[in-house]
């Protein structure tokens, strides 16, 4: 099976850089503004695309995405309009690989068979369940991997030597490594622990490991991007946002521009970064 | 159609070493959280097994908490309703005055033993909060209460309390703003401290060990009950009822009996302003098995999986799930599951108060009132056993203001 994720990151490797990911919030503030974001990604410089699944209690969050969350909610967003929007995208662009992320109740309560099939005919390459640990692989992981979508597991600095391989098992489309022990967009991470994670990742597996949560900056992308494979950006995206959106919560003229300058910007620190290592 | 539950041999085996009571419980946590809660479960294990760890924990509830606590034939309340004999099992006697303390107790000594240096808890209507801040004051360790903005508000002599104790209290301003947010925050806190932090949670929910391990510490109630029951009747009682948030006092009084089978089980959850005005926190009733917090379990939730606010007078009670234990025995039908409304938790926390000169708390309350339907049903010689979970003097500020509005 390949999908559009691992063909992007093959072809990247090819390039010699790393990917920008983006993460944006499905419905976030309403369902037109944020299908308009997604259709803009690509064009701004997003290489992979990651798009929210909102849910009322996400506990792997910080306050920006919580926020993200509770405006799309509010927005009227649900499970049947984000894979709606991953269909009208696919109209479009049928190469940028898109990746659903959020909290397995929703997931749960759409039905598991049902959800697979409506992503995958939908045009969704991968998922991102962040409270779904190896330990409940058979809830959705490998269920996901037989409807032929990737299932992208979080790798942490708790996830030691002895656990990686647990988590790497079953792990497919690429290693999503969390910079932080911490909620996303926290603290920034340091560089040069990061690159050393990722070099320990890199001795378990050959699949591509990006690298998340705090990263705000094109610099900062950039020196992300020269020791790893991907860069993910969230809770920057989704403050741009906010801050255009006018006192009743809603989109302005500015919206989708503050988000796709800020990719811009970002996809532009990422192409800047030499590989440190050569592969 | 009648579905035919299997009934197994014993109600008393889970959970399974993965952590599920039948399809319920598990560990739907972040992998930042998984290694942790996997040293918990080895860490609790081998203390399980240290005779020298009971020890010391029976020796501090004897002299710290005050156990045990009495088995109290409450005669006037008997004479009221006409039928069964009922008895109040005393958590509220215990200090800190709610049966929140058996459990946190065990954890903070665990916690310790694990060599953890700051505990972080939720908290609903500040009784586990209290019980920590207690606990932490008494072993030297740093304590971090997170509490809804709603709740901080509706018991500030709790959060005076804590305060008074040493605790940070931190008022959660996200979602609803009661107990689901404050573990919700609680979550985000220890993600972020995984090094030095304790987690310890005040009710039989969560990932695994939790449920299991909460459940084990608050079996003391129900094991006191066995034997004084015994010694008073010279039998078991013939019925239990606890009112059920997450629901730690009832399991903890429960569970010995569970193999009990002719021993009826009631659980009472808070109907709020009635299970048909969609204002409740009966996830029972009015909820369907999802997952949230680590387990999955009955919860309060609309049709795209979005977590409900609950709702009642109970801050206690005020959550939108269940210990996951709780929803296995309610679908093997081990337990019937029966919900109060605020109307009828006021009401009986007044009886109670005037009756028996005991003013319990609103959580208990909820199971006084289903007391008064059940009690005038059973013969003369029928033994109910009402875990008298708090005692209410957190509770008079909302009782009041209730009262006031009412009038």
């Amino acid at each position: 099976m390949t999908t559009r994720i691992d063909k992007r990151f093959a072809d990247l490797k090819h390039e010699g850089r790393a990917a920008l990911v983006t993460f944006t919030m499905a419905g976030d503030p309403d369902y037109d503004t944020s299908l308009a974001i997604a259709k803009a990604l690509p064009k701004a410089g997003a290489d992979v695309i990651e798009l929210g699944m909102p849910f009322t209690d996400p506990m792997a969050d910080g306050p920006a995405i919580q926020a993200a969350g509770v405006r799309a909610l509010k927005g009227g967003q649900d499970m049947k309009k984000t894979l709606s929007l991953v269909r009208e995208f696919r109209k479009g662009d049928d190469a940028t690989p898109i990746v659903l992320m959020g909290y397995y109740n929703p997931v749960y309560i759409y039905g598991v068979e049902k959800f697979l099939t409506s992503a995958k005919t939908a045009g969704v390459d991968g998922l991102i369940v962040v409270d779904l640990p190896p330990e409940e692989d058979e809830e959705l992981c490998v269920p996901a991997l037989r409807a032929g979508l990737n299932f992208i597991r979080l790798a942490t600095p708790t996830t030691d030597d002895e656990r990686l391989p647990a988590v790497l098992n079953n792990t497919s489309g690429f290693v999503y490594y969390v910079s932080i022990t911490g909620i996303t967009g926290a603290a920034a991470p340091d560089t040069g622990k990061v690159v050393g994670a990722v070099e320990r990742i890199k001795r378990h597996t050959q699949l591509p490991v990006a690298v998340g949560f705090g990263v705000k900056s094109a610099s900062h992308a950039q020196a992300i991007a020269e020791g790893s494979d991907g860069v993910v950006v969230g809770s920057a995206l989704v403050d741009a946002l906010r801050t255009t959106l006018d006192s009743n919560g809603k989109a302005t003229g500015t919206t989708v521009k503050a988000v796709t300058d800020l990719v811009a910007s970002l996809a532009a620190g990422v192409r800047a970064a030499r590989k440190m290592t050569a592969e | 159609m009648r579905v035919t539950v299997q009934q197994p041999n014993s109600f008393r085996t889970g959970p399974d070493e993965r952590g599920h009571f039948g399809i319920y419980g598990g560990r739907f946590v972040a992998e930042t959280l998984m290694p942790l809660i996997l040293a918990l479960e080895k860490a609790y294990g081998e203390a399980k097994a240290d005779p020298q760890f009971q020890k010391e924990m029976d020796a501090y509830l004897a002299t710290y908490v005050g156990r045990p606590s009495p088995l109290y034939f409450a005669e006037r309340l008997t004479a009221h309703c006409g039928g069964a004999k009922i008895y109040f099992k005393r958590e509220e006697l215990n200090h800190t005055g709610a049966h929140k303390v058996n459990n946190v107790l065990g954890q903070i000594m665990l916690a310790k033993r694990m060599g953890k240096t700051r505990i972080i808890a939720e908290t609903g209507a500040g009784m586990h909060g209290v019980a920590t801040a207690t606990l932490c004051a008494k072993f030297g360790l740093p304590c971090i209460v997170y509490m809804g903005a709603i709740d901080v508000e509706r018991q500030k002599p709790n959060v005076l309390r804590m305060k008074i104790l040493g605790a940070e209290v931190r008022a959660v301003e996200s979602g609803s703003r009661t107990l689901k947010d404050a573990m919700n925050e609680a979550l985000r806190d220890w993600v972020t401290n995984v090094a030095d932090t304790f987690y310890c949670i005040g009710t039989v929910a969560g990932p695994h060990p939790y449920p299991a391990m909460v459940r084990d510490f608050q079996c003391v109630i129900g094991r006191e009950t066995r034997d004084q029951m015994q010694a008073t009747e010279g039998r078991l009682p013939d019925s239990l009822i606890a009112c059920i948030g997450g629901g730690s006092n009832a399991m903890g009084l429960f569970h010995p009996f569970l193999d009990e089978r002719a021993i009826e089980i009631y659980g009472v959850e808070a109907a709020g302003h009635g299970l048909k005005s969609g204002k409740h926190a009966a996830s029972v009733a009015g909820g369907k098995p999802g997952v949230l917090h680590g387990n999955r379990t009955y919860l309060l939730m609309n049709g795209d999986g979005q977590i409900d606010e609950a709702h009642s007078i109970s801050a206690g009670l005020d959550y939108p799930g269940i210990g996951p234990e709780h929803a296995w025995l309610k679908d093997m039908g081990r337990v019937t599951f029966l919900s109060a409304t605020d109307d009828e938790a006021v009401a009986a926390f007044q009886l109670c108060s005037k009756l028996e000169g005991i003013i319990p708390a609103l959580e208990p309350a909820h199971a006084l009132a289903k007391v008064l339907e059940l009690a005038p049903q059973k013969p003369r010689g029928h033994l109910m056993v009402v875990n008298l979970s708090g005692r209410g003097d957190k509770d008079l500020d909302s009782v009041a203001r209730y009262l006031e509005r009412r009038s």
